[in-house]
């Protein structure tokens, strides 16, 4: 029989409001720290920053570009900024900013993108970002987090602060589980297991983790045993926990709310490609762009479900045998 | 390093940057001569006079900062911070060849003494505004200098900045625009125009100042009263000529980005004598 979930999902809160808190108490912490953002500051949760330290948080306007630019020069004299808005204007408008102004001089911006994925709902396609891992991947130097829950959002956020050098995180806008106890900790390139497993290994990021694990439990009662991989920490990637995972269970899926073609997916193909060859399989949006609806309608329409976790799980055994 | 504000003496640094300009993008082959001749005496009276700065401690927290946002601009910074003693002046030969620390564009891996990587037009004066932002959070006396190409604000990104000044009332960081009146591809007003340009920047909040770019105590003067205003962003449009001192390179666009050749290097030489 194949083990059980270590962690119990609970109730808890959306990662984008653990980061609005995280931020608040390193800037108790921290004189250095402070905050941009672009008219997003209710939704980014930036502005309880903004109400604890006003004359450290910096309003844009509704100016993403100079957004960017302004963190950068902030950095540039020694302060740590976090410049936030919705990920597809904050990456997508901020890039080439991100690009020359950050990633090419290596200064010290943490980048956060609120709103990822397809999970935002109602708004639409325009305000959905689907290629923010894709894009912030291409940033050479570049660290890029997608954590999963309050939890680890509230470490990642710390961990980012602590990091001399270009962050990006990704953080989303429903109320998610929680699925560690407050005190795991996380380290910038460091999977955590989830769940032990011998037949396959599924490797989530962000909202697909919860669904990671309810996919394992679904196949457990199966007598499938799968090993979960959270893999918060996109890049630099944590090519010895893929390696282990490809070589001893022989089959991955990879899941993330993200366009498969350019995201985590990819990236760990490269990654099982140059280590331990196995077959695998990816759960993520097609080559498509999402509609209105409410979260969980569109998670079930575009298949990024614990059910379309397990079905790719199925898919790679079949292929394993 | 020697400083100054005679402007005898300083027009005489002047005419010795645009001769290693012209020299080192002949060597190059490559780069862009008439917008690095225009911005000669901007550079050279910030450099020797206004800002204050120590070519022994680039990274002393209290320096004035200064940005050369129009990036292609490269060789007048480099010459400029050579004669200032950031580097020796035979380094100069090197521009743009592997391994150099004088990139094509500026490049603060390779000059660490630079307070940015340029090159991609329009993102300086956010830089800018940025850096103004950390200085006041330390009450830090420092101010920030922002050169800007004038087709360089045809970027939005200038005006969001431009915005983010006034309502930050960022008294510490002055703009200087190189306004030579000629981009890559022609005169600006035929490219897209500019004007009524004075009226733009007034109305996002500016002060604004007019000077000729060419005449050292016109901007001497113009520093000053940039300086003299605390509670909004100062900029100066400082008209110039591109390809100033060689008379034909002088308002010519094709000399935007071509490298003369040995023969124009000659002459231009002569001229420069």
């Amino acid at each position: 029989m194949s083990p059980r979930t270590k962690f119990e999902l609970k109730p808890g809160m959306a990662t984008r409001e653990a980061f609005g808190r995280a931020l608040v108490e390193l800037g108790r912490e921290n004189p250095n720290v402070v905050a941009v953002d672009a008219d997003l500051s209710k939704s980014t949760y930036t502005h309880f920053f903004a109400v604890e330290f006003p004359g450290r948080f910096f309003s844009c306007g509704i100016a993403e570009a100079n957004m960017v630019g302004v963190a950068a020069g902030l950095a540039s004299a020694g302060k740590i900024p976090f410049a936030a808005s919705f990920a597809s204007f904050a990456v997508n408008k901020g890039f080439e900013q991100m690009r020359v102004l950050v990633a090419y001089p290596g200064v010290n911006v943490k980048i956060v993108g609120t709103h990822c994925g397809i999970s935002i709902g109602e708004d639409g396609p325009s305000q959905m970002a689907t290629e923010d891992i894709a894009l912030a991947c291409s940033l050479a130097g570049f660290v890029v987090l997608s954590p999963a829950d309050e939890v680890s959002m509230r470490a990642l956020v710390r961990a980012a602060a602590a990091h001399n050098g270009p962050v990006y995180i990704r953080a989303g806008r429903p109320k998610v589980p929680v699925i560690y106890p407050p005190s795991q900790s996380f380290e910038i390139g460091r999977s955590v297991e989830l769940t032990g497993g011998t037949d396959l290994t599924i490797v989530a990021t962000g909202l697909l983790v919860a669904e990671a694990i309810r996919a394992a439990d679904q196949l457990a009662a199966e007598g499938v045993s799968a090993r979960v991989l959270d893999m918060h920490t996109i890049k630099p990637l944590d090519t010895d926990a893929i390696r282990r995972a490809a070589a001893e269970t022989g089959a991955l899926v990879v899941a993330e709310e993200h366009l498969a073609e350019g995201g985590l997916g990819v990236r760990v193909a490269q990654a099982v490609a140059r280590t331990h060859p196995c077959p695998m399989e990816f759960v993520g949006l097609a080559d498509t762009y999402a509609e209105s609806g409410t979260p969980e309608e569109l998670l079930d329409k575009y298949g990024l479900t614990a059910r379309d976790v397990a079905a790719a799980a199925r898919r790679v055994l079949a292929r394993k045998r | 390093m020697q400083r100054t504000n005679n402007v005898q003496e300083l027009n005489a640094i002047c005419k010795r940057v645009r001769r290693h300009i012209v020299q080192m993008i002949g060597a190059a082959r490559s780069g862009h001569p008439g917008g690095s001749l225009s911005a000669v005496e901007i550079l050279v009276t910030l450099y020797f006079d206004v800002l204050r700065h120590d070519a022994a401690r680039p990274d002393w927290p209290g320096r004035d900062r200064f940005i050369l946002s129009k990036g292609h601009g490269a060789p007048v910074l480099y010459a400029v911070m050579a004669e200032c003693g950031y580097l020796p002046v035979e380094e100069l030969a090197t521009l743009r060849k592997l391994g150099s620390p004088l990139q094509g564009h500026p490049d603060k891996r390779f000059l660490p003494a630079l307070e940015a990587s340029t090159g991609s037009l329009g993102q300086g004066l956010s830089l800018a505004l940025g850096m103004g932002a950390a200085a006041r959070l330390d009450g830090a006396g420092w101010r920030t200098y922002v050169v800007l190409g004038d087709g360089e604000c045809q970027e939005g990104q200038i005006w969001e900045a431009a915005m983010f000044g006034a309502f930050h009332r960022m008294g510490n960081v002055c703009a200087i625009v190189d306004y030579n009146k000629i981009q890559l591809d022609g005169f600006v007003k035929d490219i897209m125009e500019l004007e009524p340009f004075r009226a733009k920047w007034e109305g996002f909040g500016w002060n604004v100042i007019d000077v000729d770019g060419h005449d050292i105590a016109a901007l001497q003067g113009a520093f000053a009263a940039a300086a003299s205003t605390t509670d909004r962003p100062a900029v100066i449009i400082a008209h110039t000529v591109k390809g100033k001192g060689v008379s034909f390179m002088e308002n010519n666009p094709k000399y935007h980005g071509t490298a003369p050749t040995p023969q124009e290097v000659e002459a231009a030489m002569k001229e420069l004598a």
